[in-house]
């Protein structure tokens, strides 16, 4: 039974004030007696086998209380796991700290631990390693070519796997069809900025052989997991607390060679154990994101009909792989490849490959920004190439609304949909027309305006466990909720998630708040302890709310059906008839015969009438394993605006309509948005992490890597569409992502439309302001040459 | 490499610049000035510095003003980019100083960086190091014995190196008077990741009976130091301002760094070399209005 008073509005954040007010405590804030700080000897090689590290010179230096090479203690530190595992897939050794051979520049070969943050990082210029350089390879198509330098024996051509999904017969589609354009993407590598960089404290009692991590990580249960299962200390007497972390964006959703090396080092030495890392080390030894090539193409007819799509990808998956890398560009990836459109044919081929570079994985978004960019940027070069308008081809390719449940062609099926209201309503908050009259007086003036479309489908709610585990998933993807009622009528909601950054504590809050009819402030969330939370799975994929949000509703349910037995029990009434609305519990007629919230719940503990065989208190707890994912979509729309001159390119408007099924917070909800569109432009115009060829990373600091700032987008213009979900009670679907699925596609067609009367079909990301000033500059140089022959050929016939 | 915890050092707080210029003679070139800290510490935090010692000019009185000097403007040293931004003096005496000092970089570090610490550090997208060419400035430099003044164009020698010697604190900088009907505006196309100039051009003018009888231009970010784009400069003076003198000025915006831009992740030597010419443009298009304004 719903009250639904704060289920919809936007609540305050409750988390804000102790963020702000620096009240907030984040792994570097914890200090524990006694407590000694680790630092990491890195290699600055991207290939090379290590011949010998002497640690005398270290070992010995102040303050310094033992070092540690991963010959020393490989054993206790075992290998690190990939947690998704693909048919035929290569699983290569993954050593903490690397002692044979380094594979990329940051890959741990050796530990110091010292008394002091200082003492370790002076100790650890005094580790003498001598490595033996071997050459590197770091584009991922050039390392499966023949005579590229080999980083796994057991993943020859460093392919580790090849990926298949399709459905119909693409090929046959491309021969039959009217039109096929074609072209080479390149999604670069993006690295991750959370503001919190990593950390972790690992404390060890001797007593009772528990030892404690304090990390900061999005998934604390499965850490724990995994700690247990690469280093063999038994689960049980693991904890793991993600206390209050600072952002994440996927980047700490995995198993890191650190929290395995801080618990085990705090073993051997009895004693608690810090390494934080600073923003230079996270970019080589935290996992970036993206880096595909891709050869794709589109089929389809004159008349603006789509008939298929194929891809061909190359994904780069760095040295190692990380725990979910070789879900990301194969599952989240391959089976939206269609969109929201009928696409009866579909092809996606994809090779993981191993390079000398910083382990890839997720990164907001996962795998559905660079499916959404294949196929929204085939849609504007179809389109192009058909004479239509880009608005008009996807319209008329729309899959047609549903409500419940459409297969598509790779075989999944969406849950609801009802594509074309989001791209109408985006479209008029841009006045389109208005729009297009503006860019021709513009393009008059030699102004390069333009406007780009993104319509897209993603998948959300990463859980289905059955399904994921039949993709390769090597945990279940459930959810959890614990609800614990206390005494005096306070709700403490314990959930299996693990925000940071999300705002979990109000949404969460507002469903419970809603559905116990009990005021906010008697709601807590308590989160990311593996000793205070049952097992969880964690926060990611956008997932929280609608696989965790429900299970914490269950359990809400649960609580509030043996409230009203109890109620009707008091209230001598067979339990159908008790109504329980705002906090109180009444029988439907009789006005005198009503009990109070807290007079219920005081009832379930003093246990003095209760009914028979009813146990005291008043507790649930939930498992929640959905039977679907879920699938939200939208349209957004960039408008840019290129200097001639300069090549500088300015997102000028940004439209987003998304359509996340029910919203528990719009405020909170709209500030994924804008997260998210920033990060999409920042990967549209400025990010980038680049390599040189022997495997230096050339944009290791944020002075030479570009974050969108605020002088580098707009004032986002948003709304929603609501078409809510049958997969889950609540309706929602999960609104993390959209921003980053939808955004970097609209603005680079944006960018390709502004130049397009100049000739211009493609650009790659980043659209930095040399490549555009190139663009423009080539592209009129080469419409001068027509122009001039044409001239001579005029002549020539007079 | 990748730590962000600087090598031990010793530091110092001296209260006078001789003091302060003593202390450097004493650790003979092992010790650093800090003055904002903000080119220097990030240096130190990736251990690319390791300096022995630190003397902190922060506890030297009278270093940080900004004045009227015989028509023209002096500024002491430690006088941060936030107060010559918000300075009326200086945004009317040399407007391109002020524009230059609030494009830097963002807020905390315009309230901390300071024009001394710019100029002495003398990186190669710095913004300032143009704008004082380009104004012609005088720098002081003084050391326990001596006191003596440098003309910007002597200052910035090669790659991070100035004319100050091992000793020499750099105290003041002196913008003469620009005189009636002059213009001065700055112009630069800024690095994403950090705000400094890919290509930072700053240009000073002066226009008598209409037409332009001085031009200074500075040009920053595009080669191994700061330069003077006199080729440039010469196209203009004796003939009337407009778009055409302008124009033909601007082909030859950085032509003296030819052979020399730089080349790096964030631009190649021809988009510098062309970005040298848009924004010798752009500044003198703003400078030329000003002074004719
Ligand atoms: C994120 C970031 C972005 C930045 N972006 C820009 C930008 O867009 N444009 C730009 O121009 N700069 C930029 N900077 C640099 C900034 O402007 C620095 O503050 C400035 O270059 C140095 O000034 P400081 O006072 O901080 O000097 P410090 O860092 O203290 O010193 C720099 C050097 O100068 C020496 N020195 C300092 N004062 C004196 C003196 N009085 N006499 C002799 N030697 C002295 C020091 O010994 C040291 O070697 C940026 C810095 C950061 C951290």
């Amino acid at each position: 039974m719903t009250t639904g008073t704060t289920i919809g509005t936007s609540v305050i954040r409750r988390e804000d004030a102790r963020l702000i007010t620096g009240n907030a405590t984040y792994v570097d804030d914890i200090k524990l007696l006694g407590m000694a700080h680790m630092a990491i000897v890195r290699s600055p090689h991207a290939h090379a086998n290590i011949l010998n590290v002497d640690v005398t010179r270290a070992a010995n230096a102040p303050g310094v209380a033992a070092v540690f090479t991963g010959a020393d203690i490989q054993e206790q530190l075992g290998s690190l796991p990939a947690g998704w595992v693909l048919p035929d897939m290569k699983m290569p050794n993954h050593p903490p700290i690397a002692f044979e051979r380094v594979r990329y520049v940051g890959d741990a070969v050796a530990v110091v631990v010292a008394e002091t943050p200082q003492a370790a990082a002076d100790a650890v210029g005094l580790v003498d390693v001598d490595y033996e350089d071997l050459p590197a390879v770091v584009n991922a198509e050039e390392a499966t070519q023949e005579g590229a330098p080999q980083l796994h024996d057991d993943a020859p051509g460093n392919v580790d796997f090849e990926w298949e999904v399709g459905g119909g017969d693409y090929e046959a589609a491309s021969a039959d069809a009217e039109v096929v354009v074609r072209q080479r993407l390149i999604n670069q590598r993006l690295i991750p900025n959370p503001i919190e960089e990593r950390g972790v404290v690992a404390d060890y009692n001797r007593g009772t052989n528990q030892i404690t991590l304090w990390t900061s990580t999005q998934i604390p249960h499965l850490v724990r997991l995994l700690f247990s299962a690469v280093t063999g200390h038994p689960e049980h007497q693991v904890r793991v607390v993600a206390p209050e972390v600072g952002g994440g964006f996927g980047c700490k959703l995995y198993i890191y060679a650190e929290e395995v090396i801080c618990g085990v080092v705090a073993k051997i030495l009895a004693r608690p154990i810090k390494w934080i890392s600073g923003r230079q080390e996270g970019y080589l030894a935290t996992t970036h994101g993206r880096d595909h090539i891709a050869d794709v193409e589109m089929c389809g007819n004159r008349d603006g009909t789509i008939t298929g799509i194929k891809t061909t990808v190359y994904a780069n998956l760095g040295a190692y792989l990380s725990t979910f890398a070789p879900g990301i560009p194969t599952v989240l990836f391959g089976f939206t490849l269609g969109g929201p459109y009928r696409m009866p044919n579909v092809s996606c081929k994809v090779y993981g490959v191993f390079t000398n570079t910083t382990p890839v994985d997720a990164y907001r978004g996962a795998g559905r920004p660079e499916c959404t960019y294949v196929i929204e940027r085939l849609v504007d070069m179809f389109s192009q190439e058909v004479g239509r308008d880009p608005v008009a081809v996807r319209r008329k390719n729309f899959i047609p609304r549903f409500s419940n449940g459409h297969e598509v062609s790779t075989g999944v099926t969406y849950d609801s949909g009802n594509y074309g209201p989001a791209l109408d309503r985006a479209l008029e908050i841009l006045d389109y027309r208005g729009f297009r009259e503006e860019q021709r007086a513009a393009r008059r003036e030699g102004r390069l305006l333009g406007v780009g479309l993104s319509s897209y489908v993603e998948i959300c709610g990463i859980a289905p466990s059955a399904v994921a585990a039949s993709l390769g998933a090597g945990a279940g993807l459930w959810e959890s909720s614990t609800v614990r009622v206390h005494p005096t009528g306070k709700v403490a909601v314990y959930t299996g998630t693990s925000p940071h950054g999300q705002g979990h504590q109000t949404s969460f809050t507002q469903i419970a708040s809603s559905e116990l009819g009990v005021p906010l402030e008697d709601v807590e969330v308590f989160h990311g302890d593996t000793d205070k939370q049952q097992m969880g799975t964690g926060t990611f994929g956008s997932r929280s709310v609608a696989v965790g949000g429900t299970a914490l509703y269950m359990s809400l349910q649960k609580v509030v059906e043996k409230a009203k037995r109890i109620a009707a029990h008091q209230m001598d009434v067979p339990h159908r008839q008790v109504t329980f609305e705002n906090g109180v519990f009444y029988v439907e007629d009789i006005q005198e015969r009503q009990m109070s919230w807290g007079d219920v719940v005081g009832e379930a503990y003093a246990a003095k009438n209760l009914p028979p065989q009813m146990e005291p208190g008043l507790e649930a707890v939930t498992f929640f394993d959905p039977e679907n994912f879920t699938w939200p979509f939208g349209t957004h729309i960039a408008v840019v605006e290129v200097d001639p001159d300069t090549g500088e390119t300015k997102v000028l408007r940004y439209i987003a309509v998304d359509d996340v099924g029910n919203v528990i917070n719009p405020m909170i909800v709209d500030g994924m948005v804008h997260g998210g569109v920033a990060q999409g432009i920042g990967q549209a115009l400025q990010e980038q992490a680049v390599y040189s060829e022997n495997g230096q990373l050339l944009s290791g600091s944020m002075m030479d890597y570009a974050v969108p700032t605020a002088e580098d987008i707009p004032s986002y213009e948003t709304d929603r569409t609501v078409t809510p979900t049958r997969v889950n009670p609540l309706g929602v679907k999960g609104a993390g992502e959209t921003g980053t699925i939808a955004c970097s596609p609209a603005v680079v067609n944006a960018a390709v439309d502004a130049l397009s009367h100049l000739g211009v079909k493609h650009l790659d990301m980043p659209l930095t302001s040399e490549k555009m000033w190139r663009s423009v500059r080539d592209a009129k140089a080469a419409l001068r040459a027509v122009r001039r022959e044409r001239a001579i050929a005029g002549r020539a016939s007079n | 490499m990748t730590t962000s915890i600087a090598s031990p050092f010793e530091y110092h707080s001296p209260e006078t610049v001789e003091e302060a210029s003593r202390l450097l003679s004493r650790y003979g070139g092992g010790a650093r000035l800090l003055a904002g800290g903000h080119s220097l510490l990030p240096l130190m935090k990736l251990r690319l510095a390791s300096p022995e010692a630190l003397i902190d000019l922060g506890r030297i009185g009278g270093l940080s003003y900004i004045r009227e000097d015989d028509g023209g403007l002096a500024i002491g040293a430690m006088t941060t980019y936030a107060e010559i931004v918000r300075s009326e003096l200086a945004a009317a005496a040399a407007p391109a100083l002020a524009e230059a000092a609030g494009e830097v970089a963002d807020t905390p570090v315009r309230n901390a960086g300071t024009i001394g610490g710019s100029l002495a550090h003398a990186d190669p997208a710095g913004d300032l190091p143009a704008v004082v060419l380009a104004l012609d400035a005088e720098l002081v430099a003084r050391s326990a014995r001596a006191s003596r003044s440098i003309p910007a164009d002597r200052f910035f020698r090669d790659f991070m190196t100035t004319a100050l010697r091992g000793n020499e604190v750099l105290t003041e900088i002196r913008v003469p008077g620009q005189g009636a009907s002059s213009g001065s505006a700055y112009a630069k196309l800024a690095n994403k990741a950090s705000h400094y100039a890919v290509v930072g051009v700053a240009a000073a003018v002066r226009v008598e009976d209409g037409v332009c009888t001085s031009a200074r231009i500075g040009i920053t970010g595009a080669g191994p130091h700061a330069v003077r784009s006199r080729r440039a400069e010469r196209i203009l003076v004796g003939k009337a301002p407009g778009e055409s003198s302008i124009r033909a000025a601007a082909q030859r915006g950085g032509v003296e760094l030819a052979g020399q831009f730089n080349e790096d992740v964030h631009a190649s030597a021809e988009y510098r070399e062309d970005m040298a010419r848009v924004f010798t443009g752009r500044a003198l298009a703003a400078a030329f209005e000003r002074a004719m304004g």
